[in-house]
């Protein structure tokens, strides 16, 4: 059986387990008639061409995780941001783990996507949001379907978030092989704002994969600043698939830092649904080995007067492969548009490879768009400089390429996240860098 | 300190130098001059180490070794500094930071620890005032943006910093304006010692009013074609190039 059959004949035993009376489902039941006609993307479709997800899919994935498996804080601290005060929602195995969560209601709600789904007083977000902003594409349909445990956060009017949010989803081999559907849900009402860090982890070797979707709307005036950390094991992917709609004069900033895992494609969307919006993407990616990394964005303007960003950076090493596919509609009224796009590459050997495609679809006649790709080699003349001043090959190939991906890191607004991201990075590269990072 | 026997060297296979013969001692100056395209830059180069550039045959020997097979960052640990004619914009590395990186690393090479903070700080503080550099400076992205009298401040800057044994300076005056000048070789002047040695490369004679060479070699189709002392310079402000190119070329 492969895996679409499988998934599509457990979702009747998921539903029994879940709550077959549960109010979402009718979306669950019809999103799993939208994954059956369609099934997982397959190369042939302009959106996955250089992305194969053959090999990620041929795994024996364990839909129904075991109960939950208890991890001790210290065994896996090194994957929080612990050094800062943090709301946190963690996971293990795809179930909520009490111990190492700190979830709040006083004032805003940060807490589990399964609660919000069943309980009375969350109805009217949910029926707002829920499922409204995410596309009925077959992996984001698969998600629906299995849609049950995620973050649920809910920042009301006005309300700024004291302390950043971390959403941690870990995995313990305690399956063979184990797929995860997360559901995530962010709502950031007029004026509020909130930070958010997310990252997948797999504490083993054993194959996972992620089929993640969050749903994130930001009114008025909002400020969300989420930033998605992208390190994980060998044997690790991770579709994520994230839909931002933005009000008038929101601000949204999601800076993804890919530096592991097997496959990794980003879907991540922006709607900009009113005037004066600025959406910004940033992205650092640096793998290697057979590492697969593919980002695809998306940013629909659709009203005048808004601004979008985007700042990719990749280092390529031994026959690592990268993608950039970013796609850029204004629509006629969205008059005064500037829309910005760069994506630059390095390729640090001859078998590795990058596909940038950027996608312009512009029916409005008065804006600014731009957008440039770049793929090179790091620059001999700087190389010999650096060198010719006592620093070594290696070192100076570090030095280069940390401040290749450094303006991406400039916009990072918590600092011992930054700090955090520097040193994977420098780890990543494999030296120490002489200064203070 | 420094001796160069029979240096051939080449890039993309175009011979370049074609027999240098060259002799520094400790505690000297020397100038070497010539035309444009006599090969004074690569001779720079090779010295300093740049891989593009292929030695087809001779030695260059740094107090008694040849350190013809050595990459650029060990000739650099054993005391050689290059002033760059076009020093290289490092975007998103600060002048400070990059400073850190390289004292460190010639510290590690010779087996010392990294250069304690606060010690690194007052050493920064000491050679900018030396080079009349103002501290926000510092905190800019290597080369970036910097004008061309800032750009080779930060070379001399970055050599009061290392305090190279042979310090070989590349058109140093080139985009400098008086003041300029006259603080670049100021600079230049305090850190010269009996101990190290001071090569300047240059087309016109006007830092060697301020740098006061010993010795004067002109450079002419990859050879040194005239050696004398600092009167030579002189003579070439006045008479220029052609008289020594008639000569060698007769």
């Amino acid at each position: 059986m492969d895996l679409k059959e499988k998934l599509v004949s457990s979702f009747l035993a998921f539903e029994n387990r879940v709550d077959i009376d549960s109010p979402i489902h009718d979306i669950r039941t019809e999103a799993i008639k939208a994954f059956e006609t369609t099934g997982f993307p397959s190369k042939k479709e302009e959106a996955w061409k250089y992305t194969s997800l053959k090999s990620i899919l041929k795994e024996d994935y364990s839909v129904f995780p075991k109960q939950e498996d208890a991890l001790d804080y210290k065994d896996v601290k090194k994957y929080f941001i612990h050094d800062i005060d943090t709301y946190n929602i963690i996971f293990i195995d795809g179930k909520y783990s009490s111990h190492l969560s700190q979830t709040t209601h006083d004032k805003m709600d940060v807490c589990l996507m399964s609660s919000a789904l069943n309980k009375e007083r969350y109805k009217t977000v949910i029926d707002k949001h829920f499922n409204k902003i995410a596309t009925k594409d077959s992996l984001s349909s698969l998600n629906t379907a299995f849609s049950s445990e995620g973050a649920y956060i809910h920042i009301p009017k006005s309300k700024v978030a004291e302390k950043p949010i971390q959403i941690i989803h870990f995995s313990t081999g305690n399956e063979s092989a184990l797929m995860l559907q997360p559901r995530n849900l962010i709502v950031v009402e007029e004026n509020a704002q909130v930070q958010i860090i997310e990252r997948h982890q797999s504490l083993t070797d054993n194959p996972v994969l992620t089929n993640s979707v969050t749903e994130i709307s930001a009114d008025k005036n909002a400020i969300v600043d989420y930033y998605k950390i992208q390190n994980d094991n060998a044997n690790a992917s991770l579709i994520d698939n994230t839909f931002i709609d933005q009000k008038g004069s929101s601000h949204c900033l999601v800076h993804t830092f890919s530096f592991g895992g097997k496959l990794t494609r980003n879907n991540l969307n922006f709607y900009q649904n009113g005037e004066r919006i600025d959406s910004t993407m940033k992205g650092i990616t640096i793998i290697g080995d057979k590492q697969h990394v593919d980002h695809n964005t998306l940013v629909h303007h659709i009203e005048p007067n808004c601004e979008s960003h985007q700042d990719y950076k990749g280092i390529f090493g031994d026959s690592a492969t990268g993608v950039f596919n970013g796609k850029v509609v204004v629509e006629k009224e969205a008059q005064k548009t500037n829309a910005f796009q760069a994506n630059n590459n390095i390729l640090l050997s001859d078998k590795a490879t990058i596909n940038t495609k950027p996608q312009l679809e512009i029916f409005a006649d008065d804006v600014k768009c731009s957008h440039g790709c770049t793929i090179g080699q790091l620059d001999d003349s700087a190389m010999f400089y650096m060198r010719s001043r006592g620093i070594p090959e290696k070192e100076a190939k570090a030095l280069l390429m940390y401040a290749f991906s450094n303006n991406v890191l400039s916009s990072v607004k918590i600092p011992e996240l930054k700090q955090r991201i520097n040193k994977l990075i420098a780890m990543k590269l494999g030296v120490n860098i002489g200064f203070d990072l | 300190m420094l001796k160069i026997n029979n240096l051939h060297a080449s890039v993309e296979d175009k011979s370049i130098l074609k027999g240098i013969n060259l002799e520094v001692k400790a505690g000297e100056v020397h100038a070497i001059m010539g035309p444009n395209g006599s090969g004074k830059s690569t001779l720079a180069s090779v010295i300093a180490g740049k891989e593009e550039y292929e030695v087809e045959q001779g030695e260059i020997i740094l107090e008694g070794e040849d350190i013809n097979e050595l990459a650029a960052e060990e000739r650099a640990h054993k005391g050689i500094f290059l002033s760059f004619q076009y020093p290289v914009e490092i975007p998103g590395v600060s002048v400070t930071n990059f400073m850190k990186t390289s004292i460190n690393e010639n510290r590690k090479a010779k087996g010392l620890e990294d250069m304690p903070a606060k010690e690194m700080l007052k050493l920064i503080r000491e050679k900018s005032e030396l080079l009349e550099i103002d501290r926000k400076f510092l905190s800019r992205s290597l080369n970036e943006g910097f004008s061309g009298g800032e750009k080779k401040r930060n070379e001399i800057f970055q050599m009061a910093m290392l305090e190279p044994k042979l310090a070989i300076l590349d058109e140093t005056d080139s985009g400098l304006d008086i003041d300029a000048l006259r603080i670049v070789a100021n600079g230049v002047n305090k850190l010269k010692s009996k101990d190290n040695a001071v090569v300047v490369i240059t087309h016109y004679q006007r830092l060697l009013d301020h740098i006061v060479p010993d010795y004067v070699h002109v450079l002419y189709k990859g050879k040194i074609v005239k050696s004398g002392g600092k009167e030579l310079a002189h003579e070439l402000e006045e008479k220029g190039y052609d008289w020594i190119k008639e000569e060698v070329d007769a």
